[in-house]
Parts: C-alpha cells; sequence; structure tokens
C-alpha cells in the first residue's frame, strides 16, 4: 500500500499544470501513457500518487490501467528515491558470480529492501537485469558509478565512500 | 463450417469455435478453472490444455481455434498427469483452508481437487501474507486465495467499465488488487458483486453477515421482519437442487416464518410502490415539462454509485423514487408499525437480495433513515439466504406453500418482472400509460425491452406520443447511451430517449452479483423466464391495480409525490470522488 498524504490546493494547482504540460508535449502520439509517465518520472525522481490521479483524471485513462502500466515495469518508482541510488546486477554472469550474496548484504547493512528506500532517504537499493558489464561480475552501480568484480566485504567500503563523497 | 475430431467423435462447428466450446458439443468436458462463458479467454490456468495429433504442442483448448482436419485428444493418461501436476502448482500457492473458507462446497478449485483425487500436499506450499481487505461492507477480497485467473478483472473492468480492480506487477509477482494498490474502500469500486460472482475460489466473497441475523432473530426485545427480492424467488432454489428458474415464492413465505420471522413481506410490493412513483415521476416530467429527461431509473444501488462517481452530469435526471428496498423498509416501519401497532424501533427488518451493493445501500444517504430507525437494518443476499435455510434444519425441497403478511406482501406482475432487465421500463411504462390515458395498455408485454441484448432501445406509443427508451445492463453498456444524450444535447437536437433503465449487472438482478454462482447467459435467460412467467400467469399485471398500493395511498400516503410520498419514498444524488485519495 502506498502511503496516504494529503496536498494543499496550491500544490494540486501546480499538479494541474505540471500533468497538462506533460500531456500536451506527448499529444496524440501512440503509446504516449508510457512517455509522460517517464517525463514524470524524470522530473520527480518518482510517480507520485497525486500526480498519477490527475493524469487518470487528464487523459481519461483509469487509474487502474496507470499503476498496472507503473507496476509492470521494474524502471518505475512509486516511492521516492533515495540520495544515492544503488543497483545490483542479477543478470545471468552477475548471478552466477555471486550477486545473490551482494543484494543480502547491500539489504542487512542498510536495511533496505529491494526497490526500496532506507528511512532516512539517504539510499535507494535496485536489482536490475543486466547491465552490460558481464565481464567485471558480479557488477554494482552506485550513483551511476560502475564497480566490478565486487565481494561481499567490499560493501561497507563502498557504502563509506558514497556516504563521503 | 470447420469439421475435425475430438477424440475420435466426428464434429462441425462454425468457424471460429475454441475446442473448449467443440468439445462441450459432444459432451466432452475439459477442465478449466479461469475460462468463464461470461468473458474472453485469458489461458491463465493451463489446466484445458489437449494433444493435436502430429503436433508436439498442448494448446490450451479455451484461447485455441477449432481448424480444419484436427484430431484433437482431451482426455488420456498423460494429459491427466500434467493437468494434475498443474493442479498442484496452483494448490501449493493457495491456503490449505477449505474448511473455513466462504467458498467451502462451492469453489471450482476445491471441485477440481476432488476431481483429481489431490491427496497429499506434493509441492510444498507457499502463501504470500496479504492481509484481507474487507473494507468496503459488500465485499470481502483475501487476496491470498486468489488464482490469479484474471475473470474478477476482466469482469470489473470490460464487463462494467468500474476499474476497481487490477493485476499489478508481472510474472511470479502478479497479484489482483484494487486499482492504484488502494483499499477497496478508495476504488472506484461500485459493490455490484460481479467480481465475487465469477471468483472461481474464495478470493473475492459477499460480507456474510448471517450471524447478525440470527442474533437478531434470537432476540426476543426485537420484531423481525423480511421481505425478499424479485428475482430471489427463481435463483434460490439452484442451492437447493431445483432447475434454475423455478419459482419458489411459496416455499421461502414459509422457509422465512419457519427461521422466525414474525412478518414476512415482499419486494414485490414495494417494486409496485417504486412504479407508483416513478411513472408519476415521468408524466410529471414528459407530459408537463417538470423536470429533467430522459428520467433514468435508480433502484440500483451500484449503478447510482456509477453514477454518483462516473457521470455526475445526470444526477438531475434520475428518479428520486427510491428502491423497493428501501421503500418497504420505511413502510414496514412507519405504515405497518401504525396499523399493526407495534413500536417501530423494535422492527428489525432484514432484506433478501440478489445483490452486495444492496448492504451499501441501506447507509447511502441519511434518506435511507427516513422511518427515525435504519429503514432496514440489514440485507442479506441470496448466498447468505441459502446458508441460513440449511443451518437452520428446515428441509427446504419438502416445505409446504405459505403466504405474505397481507399488507406490504401483495403483487402484480409489474412487481415481479423488476428482477430482470428491462422489467422496470416495462412495469414503468404500464403504469404511465395509465397515468396519461386514464385506460390500461391493450396488451401489457414490452418485448422490445426484453432480453439479454446488453443495448436495448425501442419507440413506444401512448396515446398518441412517442416515447423512446433505453434499457442498459452491465455497466460498460450505459456510456454509450449517455454518450448518445450528451451529443444531442451539445448539437442541441431532440433528445434520444425520454427514459432510460441501467441495472448494474448484466441480465439485471437475476443475473446480480449476490446470487448463486455459475451464472451466465443460459441461467440468466432461465431466471428471467421465471419471472416472466409468473407475470404472464397474473391477474393483475400493473402496480396501479395493486389493490394493497391502493389502500396504502388512501390510507396513508396520499396520492404519489404527495409531501410524505416525498418525505418517504424519495432520496436525491451527489457527485462523488472516484477515488477516495
Amino acid at each position: 500500500m502506498s502511503q496516504s498524504s494529503t496536498i494543499t490546493p496550491n500544490e494540486k494547482s501546480d499538479i494541474r499544470k505540471e500533468v497538462a504540460q506533460h500531456v500536451s508535449n506527448w499529444k496524440g502520439e501512440e503509446g504516449n501513457l508510457i512517455m509522460i509517465l517517464h517525463a514524470i518520472q524524470n522530473q520527480h525522481g518518482y510517480v507520485p500518487r497525486e500526480v498519477a490521479m490527475e493524469l487518470s483524471r487528464e487523459v481519461g485513462v483509469t487509474l487502474g490501467r496507470i499503476y498496472e502500466v507503473l507496476t509492470f515495469y521494474h524502471y518505475f518508482k512509486l516511492v521516492p528515491p533515495g540520495k544515492h541510488n544503488i543497483s545490483v546486477c542479477l543478470g545471468t554472469a552477475c548471478y552466477l558470480k555471486g550477486a545473490p550474496a551482494l543484494i543480502n548484504e547491500v539489504k542487512s547493512q542498510l536495511k533496505v529492501e529491494e526497490g526500496g528506500t532506507t528511512e532516512d532517504h539517504e539510499f535507494h537499493l535496485d536489482v536490475v537485469r543486466c547491465i552490460g558489464c558481464c565481464g567485471m561480475a558480479p557488477a554494482m552501480t552506485v550513483d551511476g558509478r560502475t564497480c566490478g568484480k565486487v565481494k561481499p566485504e567490499d560493501i561497507s567500503k563502498i557504502i563509506a565512500e558514497t556516504k563521503s563523497a | 463450417m470447420i469439421k475435425a475430431k475430438i477424440n475420435n467423435i466426428d464434429i462441425e462447428v462454425p468457424e471460429g469455435t475454441t475446442i473448449l466450446d467443440a468439445a462441450r458439443k459432444v459432451q466432452v468436458k475439459i477442465p478449466t478453472l479461469c475460462k468463464h462463458k461470461d468473458l474472453l479467454p485469458t489461458a491463465a490456468c493451463g489446466l484445458c490444455i489437449v494433444k493435436l495429433k502430429n503436433s508436439p504442442k498442448l494448446p490450451r483448448a479455451c484461447a485455441t481455434p477449432i481448424e480444419n482436419g484436427m484430431e484433437i485428444t482431451t482426455h488420456d493418461s498423460e494429459l491427466f498427469e500434467v493437468r494434475k501436476s498443474v493442479l498442484e502448482l496452483i494448490l501449493s500457492n493457495h491456503p490449505n483452508e477449505c474448511v473455513t473458507c466462504g467458498r467451502n462446497g462451492t469453489c471450482e478449485l476445491q471441485d477440481l481437487a476432488a476431481d483429481f483425487s489431490i491427496r497429499e500436499d506434493k509441492i510444498k506450499r507457499f502463501v504470500r501474507d496479504i492481509p484481507i481487505d474487507n473494507s468496503n461492507g459488500s465485499i470481502v477480497i483475501d487476496f491470498r486465495k486468489c488464482v490469479k485467473c484474471g475473470r474478477c478483472i476482466e469482469v470489473c473492468q470490460d464487463i462494467q467499465n468500474v476499474w476497481a480492480l487490477s493485476f499489478l506487477e508481472r510474472g511470479i509477482n502478479t497479484r489482483m488488487a484494487p486499482a492504484g494498490d488502494i483499499s477497496l474502500k478508495d476504488s472506484p469500486c461500485v459493490k455490484c458483486g460481479q467480481c465475487s460472482a465469477h471468483c472461481p475460489t474464495g478470493a473475492i466473497i459477499e460480507n456474510d453477515e448471517t450471524e447478525t441475523v440470527w442474533k437478531a432473530l434470537r432476540d426476543e426485545n426485537k420484531y423481525c421482519t423480511v421481505q425478499i427480492a424479485p428475482s430471489v424467488r427463481v435463483a434460490l432454489g439452484e442451492a437447493f437442487g431445483y432447475p434454475p428458474g423455478t419459482n419458489l415464492t411459496k416455499k421461502i413465505y414459509t422457509a422465512m416464518r419457519r427461521l422466525g420471522f414474525k412478518a414476512v413481506f415482499d419486494t414485490n410490493f414495494s417494486a409496485d410502490l417504486t412504479i407508483m412513483e416513478e411513472a408519476s415521476e415521468f408524466v410529471e416530467r414528459f407530459a408537463h415539462g417538470k423536470g429533467a429527461l430522459p428520467l433514468i431509473t435508480s433502484c440500483c444501488p451500484a449503478w447510482t454509485d456509477f453514477m454518483e462517481k462516473m457521470h455526475p452530469d445526470f444526477i438531475d435526471n434520475f428518479s428520486s423514487a427510491k428502491s423497493p428496498q428501501q421503500m418497504l423498509g420505511v413502510m414496514a416501519k412507519t405504515y405497518f408499525a401504525e396499523k399493526m401497532k407495534i413500536d417501530p424501533a423494535k422492527i428489525y427488518q432484514v432484506s433478501i437480495m440478489p445483490c452486495t451493493a444492496k448492504k451499501y445501500e441501506l447507509e447511502r444517504t441519511d434518506e435511507m433513515h427516513a422511518s427515525g430507525f435504519m429503514d432496514v437494518d440489514v440485507a442479506l443476499t441470496t448466498r447468505e439466504l441459502a446458508r441460513m435455510i440449511k443451518q437452520s434444519g428446515v428441509d427446504f425441497n419438502e416445505l409446504p406453500d405459505g403466504e405474505p403478511d397481507s399488507i406490504l406482501g401483495e403483487y402484480t406482475g409489474a412487481g415481479t418482472i423488476f428482477g430482470a432487465t428491462g422489467g422496470v421500463m416495462e412495469a414503468a411504462i404500464r403504469t404511465a400509460y395509465n397515468f396519461v390515458t386514464g385506460k390500461n395498455m391493450p396488451a401489457f408485454n414490452v418485448e422490445a425491452v426484453r432480453g439479454m441484448k446488453g443495448v436495448k432501445e425501442a419507440e413506444l406509443e401512448v396515446a398518441g406520443h412517442k416515447i423512446r427508451v433505453a434499457v442498459a445492463h452491465g455497466l460498460a453498456n450505459v456510456e454509450h447511451v449517455l454518450n448518445k444524450v450528451r451529443e444531442a444535447k451539445k448539437a442541441g437536437k431532440e433528445l434520444p430517449y425520454h427514459f432510460i433503465e441501467v441495472m448494474a449487472c448484466p441480465g439485471g438482478c437475476i443475473g446480480g452479483g449476490g446470487q448463486p454462482y455459475g451464472t451466465d447467459d443460459d441461467l440468466r435467460m432461465k431466471r428471467a423466464k421465471g419471472l416472466y412467467n409468473e407475470d404472464g400467469e397474473m391477474k393483475i399485471r400493473c402496480s396501479h391495480d395493486n389493490p394493497e398500493i391502493k389502500r396504502i395511498y388512501a390510507d396513508f400516503l396520499g396520492k404519489p409525490l404527495s409531501g410524505k410520498a416525498h418525505d418517504l419514498l424519495h432520496t436525491h444524488y451527489k457527485a462523488r470522488p472516484i477515488y477516495q485519495r
């Protein structure tokens, strides 16, 4: 369940304007729902519920359908991302070279679930499919920087470096 | 036509027929958990696999059209083993809670497990722990019991156009959830219950209130009364082995008294009352220009909820007349109480409805307390009543006939046909005709509004006036009708209709979300036939000719649309948000 939140009339009007802008950018194009959702996520880092509801109203697509799309694609986020993004690769090569242990290590050190954000909003953990660095397996990216041949005991150092960076 | 062989039996079927349907024609039943006759195939469950000669594949019979020359095997030892394995996989994600489940004894998965001689858990059971959603008072969802067949979602999205349910996520994580991952209460759900009627398992069931009713019946300080909706009488029998459509009105009266109800009323009576008010409203609007046209029927609470959420621009078009359930409730706690000298505070009114949304209607607005109390205290579905009768030890099939109470019990053919799509329209036309012309129609049957077609349109002639009507059932059919009105209004053209009937459920109340399981068009037609047969056989077929209706106006209400009638029998509608948050 996503969290409940109340928004002010001013925020509501901002959301209206924002959504109307995104919609007009993609008006009449086939498959524009996904493009609009991309634009919304680029702006907020995730797709806030209020914005999805406004989009539903503006384009006449049910919220049910919008959430079907949002939850089908791993790319879309429904919760605010952390300040730092950790993506552990679980492509075949990384999987075989020990990615599951890396994921467990990150989860336990940061107390975060896959696809979740830490309570202090510092870190977000994603498990992604092949990032194209099979030669460096097991690999992960931290804020876009790729780390290869990672061992579970490297994780605490990577986290500490990221925090202080 | 396509010629093929199923289990070496020659068949000839029209092009496009699926293997599953073709097999039925030669008395072969291929097991399936996801395919429902009302719905397009989703090919989700994998139980209906069959073998084709010269092909290594095992296509799904529900989604594979039969082709010329196909030689199909539907049953052999290998298919049995594969199907059994599929079933074991499904069961491994399903809680083993049959004895405490709302579908115990009526579950399609349980039946299959029995048929396939499942005797042990071969695969370690893993059930995701998701809390039950009982937030909306009508329908209860236990997500753990979902087999992801997609029936509820198809019916909610495609047949009803409500979009309260959807699949979220993908692959092994796929789950059915209220749209946008909120609680059902906050979703667009209109409580029609079609999801519960189509669910093969106990994942979606009605909110069972039988225990509440038993408590009231055992309470000596309560004077329990009951009303039975039109469509219940031709469906309840299915739970007791009667053929669908068998009219058991009089047996039900006896059963009600055996359960302990002190007075037995018939919702057919108050359907006649609804018609008196609604037909008067129509004549006011049509002949005297007082109020918006087209007039739209409002006795279906799932439809009114849908309209308030999705089509609030039609609020002025709604009939303000309350539904028969609510009219009977308020009459029981005012007129009946006064006449019988019973303290209305002691009256506990139970309604037996084909419907889950009727539970919601009880507190829809403050006007549902027009008697000064809750006009109806509890609404039970047909399915709940069947269970209560079984719990009571009453041998239903052997019961003698009984009679309803003499006030609020007598009804006409017009009241009875309320339970089928087009029935309210037909009943209203019979009475409106009389109100306009002072005479009864020469022939009462309005065939043009009967039947299972999703939208029925007709032009009826009444005393030189042409009355254009539309009847829609299944909420997805409503938009077409309303859009025609919107377009005409916008273009300043003549209205396409003067009077519109809408029932949320396909077939009307006989196909209601609270009716016995297994409803499909064949069953709907049989139940509807039961009602039309009764209407055809009745001496009095018009609401305004009902002697008790005449008496209640003479004694108590004055005339239709009087001040008192307005206070007790009418309500209002308001726009409501589609999503609560």
